[in-house]
């Protein structure tokens, strides 16, 4: 009797598969078993017809119109629909924009001299910063204008009159645009809080004004709190270079201490992977009959330390339940966004330790080592201590590795990205007027379990550059591709021959990763030096977004912010807006006369690449070339 | 002895799940996001009614009952609507043409006959197939507390009903209790 395979149905990944069988063994419930068990989703849900903001309700929309056509306040599809949306965006932007705050704070105590462990990597990005705030650099020491320019940077969350310095790295006419139509950001936390007042009953009823408002405050994420967490990152970090590394859960090991750092800030990371080379660990580590410690990244975080050191990534975001299922961590270490609830009751069936470190993100059944930024080496090695003391209770009969990993080259931020050119984009823009590149296509966002495990992301990714489009990634579709081998210089083969000629020649990968989600405003910065250097706006570049796999509120933030930037954006999981036909319409259709850039939605990812393909020939041809 | 469509009654949150999902069936497309935009609009053959109260149920669902002695047949005047040989009654596929005249829907004593376009524009009598395309109703299936289920109706009162009642009985013998009050208050159902 052939028992139907679930594993190889429910993800493309031959690792995840091989986790997928040992965790039907074992009986132990993954994100994709609760998918199955949620079945049939509620439609109303599904379409965006349901609203609970107020206690007159729960309301629903009845979308065959038999039943209600509104809600007890009065409130239409139309309306319901685009508060949720609205609501969506100011959660994605409040989580992208206090990453940014945190790092912000980091950077402040640093700059008043209570960094402890954390210090200034990029002096050179640090003074082009000040320059950009207009902050005085003549005879000043650089504590000085760190401290300026730190108070500088976290004064952007609690302004309430614009603008945010950042936006203004957007072409002249996209931020005259933005100001047209009402929508410059006016400060990081009032546009967020100015969502959820809107959204309240009764306040904002007009579903184009609730959308404006929504691009309004993506924008304060992408070109505001994303972008500021990402350079941050780099002035405290490190502007990340090309580096090799390995991806997938075979960077496990079998014979050291494993611990996983999963969630987003690199301030938490990057302490974990300096604490795990701590001579003392070490030993202790040996002592316990270890070889060594074995940090590996998992999700963003993951993506910060893999970029910037070359750090192991053991997986993306459907893979966190897995990697512990391995039997071989001894910690997983979390601090905010993207962390399943469901890892403590996985790691009870082993000896892994879940840790929690951030006062905003507690999970029962975790352990919580609250980190402390002024105090972050110290609690680090608290933490990996934690992790190699629990190496002796590790099960050998439960552990099972698989041997699947791929390398990859990574690390392109924008200023790589001009290194490899030879320090300007004319190199790039030439080989795009030429054709042998016919444009640039940015593929981001989440693994969902809507979708088969990578699927949409790296058969997306091969379509493109089998066009000769060059991809930027990052988030989770950069963690596929790595994993899918696409980030290789081998990788080029892959591609059609004018990208494989341009590539051999730079000695780039078909596919290049930009980073982490917050990292996605790299891809901005590198639309609007573009634009710049070819003297139009953003919309009129052969370029297309796309964001196969999507599950969060910040994939909404992020996809809202690209089209709002005039990027047509592809979805590959369906949004809940078809309840109604008129925000729906906006979105895929009307935005582009508004803002320049639309979505679409398409959950096939070979249609999904024609579609990116036919509109990247269009802008060519408008650009006659 | 046929499958039917039994409510487990105090599982109903009134969440019209039901409803959706039988229109989505009934639809060209067969598919949410599409049934929505179908021109004529698909509809439901089932229908919740609400119910006073905060206790549950919130709502009633009140499905065709396929009835032995059917009104719905007897009142049918160009002999449109029938029984199928697995024993559901419905108007399509049968002898002769439903005309859309609505008398079913005036006998029906549950009122879950409705009248509108089937797929193809012609205006006829709307109700409860039991999803012949299917194994499981889409309204059974799209229930998420599992309060609709599709049994026979022996098996329904023997799995559902009876160790309940019997249960609840047997606890009062124990108690000495009044037997009729003590299965008034639980009303007979399984307790929360």
């Amino acid at each position: 009797m052939r028992v139907k395979d679930r594993a190889s149905e429910r993800s493309s990944d031959l690792a995840s598969q091989f986790m997928l069988r040992k965790a039907e063994r074992e009986g132990i419930e993954t994100a994709w078993d609760r998918l199955e068990k949620q079945q049939p989703q509620c439609g109303f849900g599904q379409l965006g017809i349901c609203c609970r903001n107020c206690n007159m309700g729960p309301c629903r929309i009845d979308p065959f119109g038999e039943g209600p056509t509104k809600g007890v306040c009065g409130a239409t599809a139309d309306i319901m629909v685009a508060r949720n949306l609205l609501r969506m965006i100011a959660a994605g932007a409040a989580a992208h924009s206090d990453h940014g705050r945190d790092l912000a704070h980091t950077f402040l105590l640093v700059a008043e001299g209570k960094g402890n462990g954390y210090e200034i990597k990029d002096q050179d990005k640090m003074m082009a910063l000040a320059a950009e705030y207009g902050i005085e650099t003549q005879g000043r020491t650089k504590e000085e204008i760190a401290l300026d320019l730190a108070k500088a940077i976290y004064a952007e969350f609690g302004k309430q009159e614009g603008p945010i310095q950042f936006t203004r790295r957007a072409p002249e006419k996209r931020v005259e645009l933005w100001q047209k139509l009402g929508v410059d950001p006016r400060g990081i936390d009032r546009e967020i809080v100015e969502c959820m007042h809107r959204t309240h009953i009764g306040v904002d009823n007009d579903y184009t004004n609730l959308i404006l408002h929504g691009i309004r405050t993506s924008i304060s994420d992408g070109w505001g709190g994303s972008m500021i967490a990402t350079d941050l990152s780099d002035v405290l970090f490190g502007t990340p270079e090309p580096v090799k590394a390995v991806a997938n859960l075979g960077v496990l090991k079998e014979d050291e201490v494993n611990i996983v750092v999963h969630g987003h800030e690199p301030t938490l990371s990057e302490m974990i992977v300096a604490a795990a080379s701590d001579p003392e660990l070490v030993e202790l580590a040996k002592k316990h009959g270890a070889e060594g410690i074995n940090v590996v990244g998992m999700c963003c975080t993951g993506n910060e330390i893999l970029m910037r050191h070359g750090i192991p990534i053991a997986g993306n975001f459907l893979q966190q339940e897995l990697a512990i299922i391995t039997g071989a961590v001894e910690a997983i270490v979390v601090d905010i966004q993207c962390i399943m609830p469901s890892l403590p009751d996985v790691a009870a069936c082993f000896h892994t330790k879940v840790i929690s470190t951030s006062p905003k993100a507690k999970f029962p059944g975790a352990t919580h080592i609250e980190f402390e930024e002024a105090r972050g080496y110290e609690i680090a090695k608290e933490i990996v201590k934690t992790a190699v003391d629990n190496f002796p209770n590790r099960s050998a009969a439960k552990v099972s590795i698989p041997d699947v990993k791929a390398e990859c080259i990574v690390g392109f931020s924008l200023e790589a990205i001009l290194k490899a050119l030879g320090g300007s984009l004319d190199p790039l823009i030439e080989a795009i007027k030429s054709g042998a590149i016919k444009g640039i296509a940015g593929v981001v966002g989440c693994n969902n379990p809507k979708v088969k495990q990578d699927y949409n992301h790296v058969n997306l990714v091969k379509e493109l550059i089998k066009n000769d489009i060059l991809v930027v990634n990052g988030g989770c579709n950069a963690i596929a591709c790595a994993k899918a081998g696409l980030m290789t210089l081998e990788a080029a083969e892959q591609a059609g021959e004018g990208l494989k000629g341009v590539c051999k020649k730079l000695g780039i990968p078909p596919v290049l990763h930009m980073g982490s989600c917050v990292d996605n405003s790299r891809i901005l910065m590198a639309l609007a030096a573009m634009a710049k250097a070819l003297g139009v706006d953003i919309p009129d570049l052969p370029v297309a977004g796309a964001a196969p796999e999507w599950m969060s509120e910040k994939a909404v933030s992020i996809g809202t912010y690209f089209i709002s930037s005039g990027v047509f954006t592809v979805l590959g999981t369906v949004p809940p807006v078809l309840g109604s036909a008129n925000v729906t319409k906006l979105l895929t259709e009307g935005a582009e006369d508004v803002v320049g850039g639309k979505f679409a939605v398409e959950t096939d990812p070979f249609k999904a690449a024609q579609l990116m393909i036919d509109h990247i020939m269009a802008k060519r041809r408008a650009l006659g070339i | 002895m046929m499958k039917e469509i039994f409510v487990l009654l105090e599982r109903c949150l009134g969440c019209r799940s039901c409803e959706l999902a039988c229109a989505v069936e009934h639809s060209r497309t067969r598919s949410l996001f599409t049934a929505i935009y179908e021109k004529p609009v698909p509809r439901k053959r089932l229908y919740v009614e609400p119910r006073e109260g905060t206790e549950l149920p919130l709502a009633l669902p009140l499905t065709c009952r396929h009835c032995e002695d059917a009104p719905c047949i007897a009142a049918c005047v160009p002999g449109a609507m029938y029984r199928t040989p697995e024993g559901t009654v419905t108007n399509v596929g049968g002898p002769q043409e439903c005309i859309g005249c609505a008398w079913c829907n005036m006998v029906c004593p549950f009122g879950v006959i409705g009248l509108g376009q089937d797929v193809d524009g012609k205006v006829i009598a709307i109700k409860c197939d039991l999803c012949p395309d299917r194994d499981i109703p889409a309204c059974v299936e799209a229930c998420p507390t599992k309060a609709l289920v599709y049994m026979e109706a022996d098996e329904f009162v023997k799995q559902k009903l009876r160790p309940k009642a019997a249960a609840a009985i047997s606890e009062a013998m124990v108690r000495r209790e009044d037997i009729g009050a003590d299965l008034a208050r639980k009303g007979g159902y399984e307790s929360r």
